[in-house]
């Protein structure tokens, strides 16, 4: 086992567990195998847009449309909210002064759940894409694929909602007394936002799916205009769920980088205040936007002018973390070790991902740019460029803490300059794309369009850099996890100060023993 | 701690701009939409994988489309299975092919030539190919 090697256990003591910090590991562990299959599904569609017309590694549609599905699926469902909920778990409950999760129970099943959608997810291998769109989802979309895509995805949805009540009777009850809840540092704040967003918008969804599968079956037809039913219905349901989603999948990532950046500028935050008005600010305004998805299905004018507005309207508190982040560094003796520098360049693909979203709920633009390349950009400078770079920062971070011993900075270095070169090459060119009408989910594009190819080249080869930079991610773990030098565990990167919260968290195990 | 005035000044800034693109794509969006009354209407019909096309005298085309120059053209678009999306993108004509429902896209093409025509929204096997060819020709009568 690559965790817990000061006193090793046995890897069924750690299966077993319902200790908040085991089921954490188990989290964790969990989503970076997905982050490196989702990984090498992204480098085959990549490589093989490279050559147009010649079918390299992938020869037909029907395997292109799976595969960027099941890409899709895994990097939101199988790594971003585990690696979400695997810190989370490690965290709050240590942030919260509490000696578990409230219910560790439900928290093992919670996670046990995911295995078994993943499985669903990757046998299945469907090809509806991640929005899965009705009709096509109900009429054409092939079984059992479609259908076990649609369990898998139910799965894993009734997995997060057991999930978020578990954070959110943790926060809220089982904090200490004496803590006021203004006083909860940023990153359970986050959680518990993205918790409640979840109860709140996660239910739409997992009717939306029953309405599907009974479609499908041909009992029902809420989505089937042959049927009576209406697609756009079920554009509406997914998009609740889904907009305020992307929301849940980001703002982990910003309370990680609130953990980071005041330590390693060796500073005070600026405002904590600012912090928890923007985090509950973004969970309410971001579910009044998620019409914006859905501009050229039809809507009239003046609703389209409501969710412009509404989407706008989420904006500020996204900047307001930003303001926060630069106030806090400003002035402060920063100190760059690879935690750092992945929260500074993940704030730096932020702002600019930000500024392109806006763009794109600018309702005439929207109609040059939805349907294409430029979304693709978009939402992966959010979930690579932000999303990615928090997370990773924060596994640098907590590494020490997790394993007793220290990576290797020059290695991190080398990581964090690749994959932030690949991200800014592979989307930003990713957006010129979209600009020039290539519209996305394509398996092929006709050679006679050169600048088209030319620029998929450069985008690939930036995918190319960024995979390079996740195999030096993944030979670290293995290897520093086991010869890394042992690391100072009162302060790994002699910033001065704690490196860690003061309460303990005790393993019943007696394995980790905390710190 | 402190909330003070630099970050109230940022959000204000942040407002102004974000009330700027507000406004500006509301008077753009308006404009885009006031589709002209003799424009020529054009029922298009999207299809797994290919776009069908009739003129108002019944004569129907697939996948290439020929127009006039200087005229103004509102596309019916229609869905006979899942959802397309018809799209020119030279002249930035977009809107979804939804069944059940019919959809509207205007333009007024000034300028001779050959255009691509594609599917912009994810409709199965062939969505990639699902391509056609925009021709405007000039007007024989001017
Ligand atoms: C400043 C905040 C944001 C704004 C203004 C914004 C705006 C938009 C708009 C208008 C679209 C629709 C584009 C289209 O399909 O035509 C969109 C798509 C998308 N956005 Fe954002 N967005 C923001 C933040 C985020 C965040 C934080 C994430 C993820 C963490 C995200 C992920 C996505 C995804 C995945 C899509 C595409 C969905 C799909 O069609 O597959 N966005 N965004
Ligand atoms: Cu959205
Ligand atoms: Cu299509």
């Amino acid at each position: 086992m690559v965790l817990e090697l000061q006193k090793p256990r046995p890897v069924w003591q750690i299966m077993f567990s319902t200790h908040h910090t085991d089921v954490g590991y188990l989290y964790l562990v969990f989503g970076i195998t997905f982050l490196f299959m989702g990984g090498v599904l992204a480098m085959i569609i990549r490589t093989h847009l490279f050559f147009p017309g010649q079918g390299v590694l992938i020869s037909d549609s029907a395997t292109f449309n799976r595969i960027f599905t099941v890409h899709g699926l895994t990097m939101l469902f199988l790594f971003a909210l585990p690696v979400a909920n695997g810190i989370g778990n490690i965290l709050v409950p240590i942030m919260v002064r509490y000696k578990d999760m409230a219910y560790p129970k439900l928290n093992a099943i919670a996670f046990w759940m995911n295995p078994v959608g993943a499985a669903l997810l990757w046998l299945g291998f469907s090809d509806t894409t991640w929005v899965s769109y009705a009709p096509y989802s109900v009429i054409r979309a092939p079984g059992p694929a479609a259908d076990m895509f649609i369990f898998g995805m139910k799965i894993l949805g009734i997995s997060s909602i057991l999930s978020s009540i578990n954070f959110v009777v943790t926060v809220i009850k089982c904090k200490h007394p004496d803590m006021p809840l203004r006083r909860v540092p940023l990153f359970a704040w986050s959680m518990l936002t993205v918790s409640l967003m979840t109860i709140v918008a996660m239910p739409t969804y997992a009717a939306a799916l029953i309405m599907m599968l009974t479609d499908r079956l041909g009992i029902s037809g809420f989505f089937n205009p042959w049927a009576g039913g209406d697609p756009i219905a079920y554009l509406h349901l997914f998009w609740f769920t889904f907009h305020p989603e992307v929301y849940i999948f980001l703002l982990p990532a910003i309370g990680m980088m609130y953990e980071i950046i005041p330590r390693f500028s060796r500073k005070p935050l600026y405002s904590q205040a600012s912090g928890v008005f923007a985090f509950v600010m973004l969970g309410i305004v971001g579910f009044a936007s998620w019409g914006h998805h859905m501009y050229s299905t039809g809507m009239d004018f003046t609703t389209k002018v409501v969710f412009m507005i509404g989407t706008l309207a989420a904006v500020p508190a996204s900047g307001m973390h930003v303001f926060n982040f630069l106030a806090t560094m400003w002035g402060g003796r920063i100190r760059f070790s690879a935690p750092m520098k992945f929260s500074v360049g993940g704030i730096a693909l932020f702002f600019s991902a930000g500024a392109g979203g806006v763009l794109n709920s600018a309702m005439p633009l929207d109609f040059i740019t939805h349907g294409t390349y430029w979304v693709v950009g978009h939402m992966h400078l959010f979930l690579i460029g932000t999303i990615g770079f928090g997370f990773v920062g924060m596994i640098y971070y907590m590494f020490p803490y997790i394993t007793g011993r220290m990576y290797s900075e020059k290695l991190a270095s080398a990581h964090f300059v690749l994959m932030f070169w690949g991200t800014v090459q592979t989307f930003f060119t990713q957006h010129i794309l979209g600009l020039m009408g290539m519209p996305r989910r394509v398996y092929d594009y006709p050679t006679s369009f050169t600048s088209w190819t030319i620029l998929n080249q450069i985008s690939t080869v930036g995918a190319w850099l960024i995979g390079a930079s996740f195999v030096i991610f993944l030979a670290s773990l293995i290897y520093f996890s086991a010869k890394g030098k042992p690391a100072n565990m009162d302060d790994p990167w002699g910033i001065g100060g704690k490196y860690y919260y003061p309460v303990a968290a005790k393993n019943p195990h007696g394995g980790h023993s905390g710190y | 701690m402190g909330h003070d005035t630099a970050e109230w000044v940022f959000v204000a800034v942040v407002i102004a701009i974000l009330v700027y693109v507000g406004a500006d794509s509301w008077y753009t969006e308006k404009l885009v939409e006031d589709v002209p009354a003799d424009a020529t209407v054009i029922k298009v019909t999207g299809q797994q994988w290919y776009w069908s096309f009739e003129h108002p005298n019944g004569t129907k085309e697939i996948s290439t489309l020929h127009l006039k120059v200087n005229h103004a053209y509102k596309f019916e678009i229609y869905s006979r299975d899942v959802m397309h999306s018809f799209n020119i993108p030279d002249w930035v004509v977009f809107e979804d092919a939804v069944p059940g429902h019919v959809n509207h896209a205007w333009f007024a093409p000034n300028q001779v030539g050959t255009y691509p025509i594609q599917c912009r929204e994810y409709c199965g096997l062939l969505h990639y190919n699902m391509r056609g060819t925009l021709v405007v020709e000039p007007d024989s009568k001017t």
